[in-house]
């Protein structure tokens, strides 16, 4: 029974996250993209760009209105599924979810001003008050991100058995792990919004509207996000290092490094057993090099620790390691691509390859998204708390979770698919108003507003 | 008052924000619903939209601030409710799914039918969700949510006639509250028709109001003796000035007075939210777990207060700006109901 809860709750919260991180990316990243396109409109008086700036805000409107629903979910679900983890370190914890609270208030707030003020505002008026939505925007970020890095890496708090008496804040929200946690989050997000949002464009490009708005509304994203990718491998690629440090258990799962030893090998892929990788591309020492620059060093094995402190899942996780690393290979070839078009031409390739390979890259960075977060919470398993709290002991006692599981996956499938029907459809009347050339951002009222008095019903 | 007791009154300050405004973004949702389809509903419904669009998203943020202030200042009390209230708090949850859903697709939806599909789920949702949320404070006010993870009654926590009877004043409160604002945003938006329409409204749902609140008492009565020993005592000044804001309400719409209904109707539901806060001191769930036995380390209370001290210097202001926006028609999206 307790197992059974264990397990969907486990479901239901893997689900909900996976599902939240993408809208929550796409509401810290594209009021940026939205406040780019609004600049260059206003200050190259280009109206191209405004009219995305104002598409992009109803895009942000929608998916903003479906993220913080489901952002309300995962409230919920810290009581409703992790009674005693929210129960015991809820003190601790919860005063970054209150930081996080006043930048969500700011965002909501800026973003209805700016969402509902392209009639009225003035034009530069209107450009700042969607600058704090930006900002609120990674500062919420910041918060959210650091409850989990303070997941990983428990500070800040005592005792570390039974009730917390003292918390001492300031350590709680600058874990050791925030530095490269939020830095690497906040980066996905702006790389995922970026490819998202360029592949859209690039998908109808490449069915022959070629049209300048496509031509912008592919750029401005793609030009973000190639910037922000070589900076999200390093940011990575440090992370790992001071994960294999700070967590080395889930560091030998992504890795699947079973003994501790020195001159470790680095598997790409591959089936990952007690006996060792089966299958995979093997590179001899690289895993020691990664860690430590040098082939002597040691890498710490899962053997350290007994069967039950090791991560479940141990293939998936190292996949989904390998997989986000491939994708932003490729993504920074893509960027690369983009970048010697650039230099040469100056404009963007303007082959069907490129093309596809943009519109391929939106949902590659989602998977690599998905990919990074499955590292980071399946890789910390099966502690809640790193080494204080286990998953187990935080669940609720009460039944049923199966049941609210599978409701809430039929609600969210719903959910998901009428969010991308109705911005296609959005986009669909975009389209029939470009050819009609109609709604001119800051323009006068295309007729007099509907004056009720007088009226009656 | 110590630390642990300020930190509660901060979250009476967000139950109440959110019953106010919250409560009357469901109520809207609520008329949204009983204004009928197609043609006959659709003046009511286009005030509705105009009037919430650009607010909604800014009152919902009150439910979050409840949530996280009860969870950091008084953990174990939050931990106790989510668990044993697990039901009705999952349903209020996928109404609140449901109810974003409705309202942010049925702007963008397409075609009538998807339109009206998603105004309807809008509808339900905002019945269902505050009823929900009224049932838990029921289960709360009748001592049936005691400490620990799961270990009170799972149903009949909160299914039971004070739970249900709260649920339904939640309800006929938010519509109440909602009714009365949306009489101004007639006005506001020069539709003396939808003005009457809102106004005979707001007193059939004050007059329903009234009539759940007086059996709510009898509940408490019966069942929760600790709060309406608190209610006729300490609480009774706060009780009789609610009855005062709600006699005044009534007043001022049967007048058709200008200003002041607004104030007074939020007046009327503060002053019982306060009442009950009173009320129920020193406890949080009462007579089980105390507001100090509850709360969270020292160190973390002096967060939770500087944090609230900043949100009353940023946030406060950034509201205000978006209300007087809104007052001053410089936000809208959609149009005006017209004629």
């Amino acid at each position: 029974m307790l197992a059974s809860t264990l397990e969907a709750a486990r479901s239901q919260m893997a689900f909900t996250l996976g599902f939240h991180i993408i809208l929550a990316s796409l509401g810290v990243a594209l009021p940026f993209m939205m406040l780019v396109a609004n600049y260059r409109g206003l200050r190259r008086d280009d109206p191209d760009a405004l009219r995305l700036a104002q598409r992009w805000s109803k895009a942000v409107a929608v998916t903003f209105a479906v993220g913080a629903v489901t952002g309300t979910v995962l409230s919920f679900e810290f009581g409703l599924l992790w009674p005693e983890f929210t129960g015991r370190f809820g003190p601790v914890f919860g005063l970054l979810f209150a930081i996080e609270g006043l930048f969500f208030f700011t965002e909501a707030i800026f973003i209805a001003i700016y969402i509902f003020g392209w009639k009225h505002l003035s034009p530069w008026t209107h450009f700042w008050s969607g600058v704090p939505v930006v900002v609120a925007g990674l500062g919420g970020a910041f918060s959210v991100v650091a409850v989990n890095s303070w997941m990983n890496q428990p500070q800040g708090f005592s005792p570390t058995t039974g009730e917390v008496t003292s918390v001492e804040p300031l350590k709680v929200i600058f874990n050791p792990a925030v530095p490269y946690e939020v830095p690497h989050m906040i980066l996905a997000a702006y790389l995922v919004t970026g490819f998202l949002v360029a592949s859209i464009y690039a998908v109808g490009m490449l069915r022959g509207r070629r049209d300048r708005i496509h031509r912008l509304g592919l750029l401005i994203p793609l030009t973000v996000a190639c910037i922000a990718t070589p900076i999200q491998f390093a940011v990575g690629d440090t992370a790992a290092r001071a994960i294999a440090k700070d967590q080395p258990i889930k560091f030998a799962a992504m890795e699947c490094v079973q003994t501790t030893s020195t001159d470790v090998t680095e598997y790409i892929y591959g089936r990952c057993t007690t006996d060792g990788v089966k299958g995979g591309i093997g590179i001899p020492g690289f895993d020691s090099f990664l860690v430590g620059w040098s082939t002597n060093t040691q890498v710490i094995g899962l053997d350290t620790v007994p069967p039950e402190d090791r991560p479940p899942f141990n293939t998936m996780l190292h996949w989904a390691f390998d997989t986000m690393v491939g994708i932003c290979t490729i993504l920074i070839g893509l960027g690369l691509w983009l970048g010697v078009g650039w230099w040469r031409k100056r404009d963007f390739p303007q082959s069907r390859w490129f093309l596809r390979a943009v519109a391929v890259s939106g949902v590659l960075s989602i998977v690599a998204l998905e990919c990074g977060w499955i590292v980071t919470e399946v890789g910390r398993q099966p502690w809640i708390v790193y080494n204080v709290m286990r998953t187990e002991d935080a669940v609720t006692q009460a039944g049923g979770v199966w049941v609210t599981f599978t409701a809430i996956l039929a609600l969210y499938v719903a959910l998901g698919a009428t969010l991308v029907l109705v911005l296609r459809a959005m986009s669909r009347r975009w389209r029939d108003a470009d050819e009609k050339d109609v709604e001119v951002p800051y323009g006068p009222d295309a007729g007099p507003p509907a004056d009720l008095a007088g009226a009656s019903g | 008052m110590n630390k642990a007791d300020a930190v509660a009154v901060i979250l009476l300050v967000g139950v109440t924000m959110y019953a106010a405004f919250g409560g009357a973004d469901f109520g809207a949702g609520l008329w949204s619903l009983l204004a009928g389809g197609g043609d006959r509903g659709r003046r009511p419904r286009e005030l509705i939209d105009w009037a919430i669009g650009p607010v909604w998203e800014a009152n919902h943020v009150w439910l979050i601030f409840v949530l996280v202030v009860l969870w950091t200042g008084f953990a174990s009390a939050f931990e106790a409710v989510f668990s044993t209230l697990f039901i009705p708090l999952t349903l209020a949850a996928l109404g609140i799914v449901l109810r974003g859903a409705g309202f942010a697709f049925h702007h963008s939806a397409r075609r009538a039918g998807g339109r009206a599909l998603a105004s309807t789920v809008f509808g339900l949702a905002s019945l269902l969700t505050p009823f929900f949320l009224g049932t838990v404070v029921g289960a709360i006010a009748g001592g049936r949510v005691p400490v620990g993870n799961a270990t009170g009654d799972a149903v009949t926590s909160w299914l039971n006639p004070l739970s249900l009877l709260i649920g339904a004043l939640f309800v006929a409160t938010g519509a109440y509250l909602a009714a009365v604002f949306l009489v101004s945003d007639a006005r506001r938006a020069h539709a003396p028709d939808l003005e009457r329409y809102f106004s005979s409204r707001a007193l059939v749902a004050a007059v329903v109001s009234g009539a759940l609140a007086t059996a709510g008492l009898v509940g408490l009565h019966r069942d929760a003796r600790y709060i309406f020993d608190g209610l006729t005592s300490d609480g009774l000044p706060l009780v009789i000035l609610s009855l005062l804001c709600g006699i005044g309400v009534l007043v001022l719409l049967r007048l058709r007075a200008r200003r002041g209904a607004r104030f007074l109707a939020v007046g009327a539901v503060a002053t019982v939210i306060w009442g009950w806060g009173v009320a129920q001191w020193p406890y949080l769930l009462p007579e089980r777990l105390t507001i100090d036995d509850a709360a969270a380390p020292s160190a973390t209370l002096t967060g939770l207060l500087i944090v609230f001290g900043v949100a009353v210097f940023i946030v406060l202001p950034a509201i205000g700006l978006l209300f007087t926006l809104v007052q001053r028609n410089l936000v809208e999206e959609t149009s005006r109901p017209s004629s």
